[in-house]
């Protein structure tokens, strides 16, 4: 097993947070892991992405540069990056921030309205975890309960009481691609 | 024992402690500033001091002061903080004191950005300051080497009462990787510093830390002494790996980051059926200059990788002796390459093409 995972979008959006939370996952379920942020000088809106690194071997690189799964958080990172993610590769979009569409035919894409999904949830910021939950449903590549057991790593101890909801979140999200597989299959 | 994700600027703070550093003297700048965060909380807890200096000039001075008593001392930095502690390094470096100094570099020259390089390969390897010395300079590929290493780098220091530089890049420093924290080491052993100044205590002369020799003939044999300590380092301290060099007949050559994508590069050159192995100097200054020239002997060619306009591949250049050709593929101003262009120029390589440095 080896995922290459890169998460693109602006500041603020739980970019770097989401590929952290993965890689402990990660590391928990005792894979290889490895993750590495690109962010701009900018405090908050400037380019915020990550590579995130899971296998079942060492990782020779932690630099993604040809994706297996690509995570599309804003419309400039789609143009970006949409050509560099390997055929046959899986694309999650944030349908509630991105309005173009993949080009390429030989590529999974699913689209997922992140923030009108957090929003039902009662809070918008966990939108980031919507995504996550599709792509740990659709890979595979850790259990959703190692996930939520992560949470508890990541977030500061004050943030504690905000787990049951990205907990949510992140059920609400494997429960979409789940829909989505099925639709996909038949 | 335990098993922690953990970013490389943090684990330097960490390596340092637990290789007995109690002092810290730095000014923040990016990519390097988690490190004096994580050293500013970390130093008072094992009874070390953290100090933010007025400027990086202060803060080498300060580690020349620390250092000149015995202390196991280090300051950090990126490119153009580096640059104005140069004077400092070539006082420590005359005055043989030991010290750890850490360059997470960044794009320039000048100001240049935040984003990762390799440009100041040269400035760490040529000595970088006035004056005619060497520091010893380290380059890991990982947080768990760079754990290991910070012991590494002050026992040398130590060792030859000499500056080492451990130089890495914002990728190393930001990139976070599993680690295993031996929570229950030993407190390193207390290297007995005769020399250092911290009081007479009983002995019947002073201590004297110095750079300044006013007299020609002094100062030459000074000069020939530290010469014939670089001889020995260079004797001894050359530290690098090899990956997959057996049947290779395109090596490749990279430190640090590049290193790692230089591997990937050889596992899918590999799957092509292209020999591919790589080399990854460990230390950099002292160069690997025997080994590369025993494998010139059994390859067609080399291929350099650099995060810069090409530094290192004139040390692989003066290994190699003409005896092969040596290519260069170099990305820069906060460009990492990627494994797929590298690929891309292993396979001109190999038919036959590619420009030579």
């Amino acid at each position: 097993m080896l995922e290459e995972i890169y998460i693109a979008g602006f500041g603020g959006q739980g970019a770097l947070s989401t590929g952290q939370l993965l890689a402990y996952a990660g590391l928990m379920e005792g894979k290889y892991v490895s993750y590495v942020p690109f962010y701009g000088v900018e405090k908050r809106g400037g380019v915020a992405n990550c590579g995130v690194v899971v296998s079942d071997r060492p990782v020779s690189s932690p630099i993604v540069t040809e994706p297996t799964v690509l995570v599309v958080m804003n419309n400039p990172s789609l143009e970006k990056f949409e050509h560099a993610v390997i055929p046959g590769g899986l694309i999650l979009i944030n349908s509630s921030l991105v309005e173009g569409k993949v080009g390429r035919m030989d590529l999974k894409v699913m689209d997922i309205p992140a923030n009108e999904q957090a929003e039902a949830l009662g809070n918008s910021q966990v939108a980031n975890n919507v995504i996550l939950g599709a792509l740990v449903e659709l890979t595979g590549v850790v259990a959703i309960e190692t996930v939520a057991e992560a949470l508890k790593k990541v977030l500061p101890e004050h943030h504690h009481k905000l787990i049951p909801v990205n907990r949510l979140a992140l059920e609400r999200g494997a429960a979409l691609a789940g829909e989505w597989r099925q639709a996909r299959e038949s | 024992m335990s098993r922690v994700l953990m970013k490389g600027n943090e684990a330097i703070g960490e390596g340092a402690v637990q290789a007995g550093c109690r002092y810290f003297f730095g000014y923040p700048i990016t990519p390097q500033s988690e490190l004096t965060h994580y050293l500013a909380k970390r130093l008072p807890e094992v009874g070390g001091l953290y100090m933010q200096a007025e400027s990086e000039v202060a803060s080498i001075n300060m580690v020349y002061g620390a250092a000149g008593a015995g202390a196991r001392v280090m300051t950090s930095s990126s490119g153009p903080g580096i640059s104005l502690m140069q004077e400092g390094i070539s006082y420590l470096a005359g005055a043989e004191l030991p010290c750890v100094i850490v360059n997470m570099m960044r794009g320039g020259p000048g100001l240049g950005n935040i984003a990762p390089s390799q440009s100041d390969y040269f400035q760490a390897t040529r000595g970088g300051g006035h004056g005619d010395y060497r520091t010893i300079t380290l380059a890991p590929n990982s947080v768990q080497e760079i754990i290991d290493m910070m012991k590494k780098a002050f026992d040398l220091a130590d060792k030859y009462r000499n500056p080492v530089i451990l130089m890495a890049d914002g990728v190393m420093g930001q990139m976070m990787e599993p680690v295993d924290l031996d929570d229950e080491a030993p407190a390193p052993e207390v290297v007995s510093k005769t020399w250092a100044a911290d009081g007479m205590k009983g002995r019947g002369h002073k201590n004297i830390i110095n750079s300044l020799y006013v007299v020609p003939e002094e100062l030459e044999r000074h000069n020939r002494e530290l010469g014939r300590k670089y001889a020995e380092i260079e004797a001894r301290e050359v530290m690098l790996e090899e990956y997959r060099l057996d049947g290779a007949e395109v090596a490749l050559v990279a430190f640090g980051t590049t290193s790692r994508v230089c591997r990937a590069v050889v596992e899918r050159a590999r799957s092509r059926g292209i020999p591919a192995g790589l080399i990854r100097p460990i230390a950099l200054w002292p160069f690997p200059y025997d080994f590369i020239a025993a494998v010139a002997a059994g390859v067609k060619c080399f291929l350099v990788v650099e995060m810069n306009m090409g530094q290192m591949v004139e040390d692989v250049q003066m290994a190699v002796k003409g005896l092969v050709p040596v290519h260069f593929y170099g990305r820069c101003g906060g460009m990492v390459p990627a494994a797929g262009d590298v690929l891309k120029e292993v396979e001109t390589i190999w038919r036959g093409g590619g420009e030579q440095k």
